[in-house]
């Protein structure tokens, strides 16, 4: 398997941020209430991870090991800066409802964690594939766990697309069922919890699934004949 | 040959299903009482509650290839179906149950593995996610039938309970009037807004909703679970540790706090015939499987629910405090069970091996 290939399906499945590595669960849990944070945020930190493991795999020869911490830190803070900025700028509405989880992508150690364990190790193209990969990942929970919690909380999907997507995606907005009881519970924090805790439970019956599907049926054992006494010829 | 089975070794082995069973029937007077007070409801969610209670359970244990027929024999499910229909207002839409039913068994208890796997009290799990989730339908007591400005006979309840308004044509608004035709709330959500509105307690108390010591209806309501526990307890289906616990716990900090200031904090006959106190107390909190297992560990987890359960009345933002509790020490359990190993029988002290 190509290196590429297997960055994709460790990324994306095998060693999921989210679900695997369990990494970043604050803005994960916080800001999944609908599909829209959810993939905002996703796509923030999607492309903090590219620019932060760009960098750090670029210097990676220069910067010596004893400070490397402080180093990494800094450099995804100003990717982070970057992108805040970016986002007050072009999408302010969503800006506002992201908050504080924006700059806080910071302190996501799905990311420093990326930058340790693979971009100071490996080439540019191979660190910058790696975090695109694992942003999908990540991006990828965050917009199933917030469709979840949205249409059972609430009865939409897609409400606010066009404060990230700009107006013409006010269409996009679908309304499954109205209702004046709305499932509190799905949009509190501990129906994120409950929604994780599926999700990964989910993922991990699958996986069991298909390992049973691809492994190979045993060979029949074959019954060697004990010899106790004697010799039998 | 050799029956293997968990302690306690009894002569007298009672099976899972008929514990379950003696535990139904000794909250049915309560239930007959409640009916009585406060209308069909509370028998209607009854049904509702346990067909899906028992639905869920047999689908889940079709899902996880466990055979289903000895699992509902046992009745658990229909005693957790019980306790979340008796706990909910008795007018509450239909599908309140039915989420609640669900949520206990499949979430609660079938994802942890079933009957005896279970962290949390199912009945009491699934009443907290209720009262989270949708606070409105949760917390619309009626006025006791004496009380109130309309009757609601069988129909009237089994209609609003499926469309929202009686036969009449009355919404549960309109319905939760008392006869001063002011909406009525339960004794213990009485005392906490008035006390909010800078009344002393005895101004409260003069309310209708009240008489004597404690509130119409629900006194009688409390006192048939309290006769109902005390059979459990001679029947030796319950222990009396937790019940004990719990009440002398509640009704110390009650008494402690009423010496303190008499006009601020209500007697502890009144905390104890009041909400859900003796329901909880007695079949609540003696869950066996969510529950501490020792004898002092049972005294522990039911002092410190009567804590919280108190600690919540009085200066926390719910009127009565059960389900979080009984929710939050169930928590805890396996620590308090750890710590309260009983000595064996032979040694000096109970051996810990991280000594």
């Amino acid at each position: 398997m190509s290196e590429y290939k297997q960055l994709s399906l460790q990324g994306l499945w095998k060693n999921n941020p989210a679900l695997v590595q369990l990494l970043g669960l604050c803005p994960l849990l916080a800001v999944s209430g609908t599909v829209i944070n959810g993939l905002g945020l996703g796509l923030a930190t999607t492309l903090v991870l590219i620019g932060s493991n760009t960098t750090v795999s670029l210097v990676r020869n220069w910067v010596p090991n004893e400070i490397r911490i402080p180093i990494f830190v800094m450099v995804i803070a100003a990717f982070v800066t970057v992108v805040q900025l970016t986002m007050n700028a072009y999408t302010y509405s969503l800006y506002l409802t992201l908050g504080i989880f924006i700059p806080l992508i910071v302190t996501n150690c799905a990311i420093i964690g990326r930058a340790e364990a693979y971009a100071s190790k490996n080439p540019v193209h191979f660190a910058a594939f790696d975090g695109l990969m694992m942003g999908l990942g990540f991006t990828a929970v965050l917009v199933l766990l917030g469709g979840m919690r949205e249409i059972l909380g609430y009865g939409t999907l897609f409400t606010g697309a066009d404060l990230l997507l700009g107006d013409w995606a006010a269409s996009l907005e679908v309304t499954l069922f109205e209702t004046e009881n709305p499932f509190l519970l799905a949009i509190l924090p501990p129906g994120a919890f409950l929604g994780m805790g599926l999700i990964i439970a989910l993922k991990n019956a699958l996986n069991d699934r298909v390992e049973n599907m691809l492994k190979k049926p045993e060979e029949e054992k074959q019954v060697m004949r004990a010899r106790v006494t004697g010799n039998i010829n | 040959m050799f029956q293997v089975a968990s302690s306690p070794h009894q002569h007298i082995r009672r099976t899972t299903s008929s514990v379950m069973q003696l535990v139904i029937m000794f909250a049915l007077p309560g239930l007959a009482v409640q009916t009585f007070f406060f209308g069909w409801g509370s028998i209607i969610h009854l049904l509702i509650a346990s067909l899906v209670a028992i639905a869920t359970e047999a689908l889940f244990l079709e899902v996880r290839k466990r055979p289903f027929e000895p699992a509902i024999k046992d009745c658990s499910a229909l005693l957790t179906a019980l306790l979340l229909a008796i706990s909910i207002p008795p007018l509450a839409p239909w599908w309140i149950s039915a989420i609640g039913a669900f949520f206990a068994i499949a979430i609660v208890k079938q994802l942890y593995g079933g009957l005896g796997f279970n962290l949390f009290n199912p009945a009491m799990a699934a009443y907290v996610m209720l009262l989270v989730s949708f606070p409105v339908q949760m917390t619309s007591w009626l006025p006791p039938q004496s009380l109130a400005e309309h009757q609601i006979t069988f129909f009237d309840a089994l209609s609003v309970i499926m469309t929202g308004f009686s036969t009449d044509g009355y919404s549960l608004l309109q319905l939760r009037n008392g006869i001063d035709g002011f909406t009525m709330a339960t004794p213990l959500d009485t005392i906490k807004t008035d006390l909010s509105l800078s009344l002393t307690l005895q101004e409260s108390m003069q309310k209708l909703t009240f008489s004597g010591a404690s509130g119409v209806g629900w006194f009688w309501v409390n006192l048939a679970y309290l006769i109902g526990g005390i059979g459990l307890i001679r029947m030796r289906v319950i222990s009396w540790h937790i019940p004990a616990g719990m009440l002398l716990s509640m009704g110390s900090f009650a008494l402690i706090f009423y010496l303190i200031n008499p006009d601020q904090y209500a007697t502890p006959w009144l905390h104890w015939f009041s909400g859900a106190t003796m329901l909880g107390a007695f079949f609540i909190l003696t869950d066996p499987v969510s529950a501490c297992t020792t004898n002092k560990g049972r005294i522990i987890f039911g002092a410190t629910v009567g804590a919280w359960v108190y600690l919540i009345r009085v200066f926390g933002g719910y009127p009565d405090a059960i389900g979080f509790a009984v929710v939050i020490m169930n928590m805890a359990v396996p620590l308090i069970d750890y710590y309260t190993r009983p000595r064996v029988y032979g040694h000096q002290k109970a051996n810990r091996s991280n000594k």
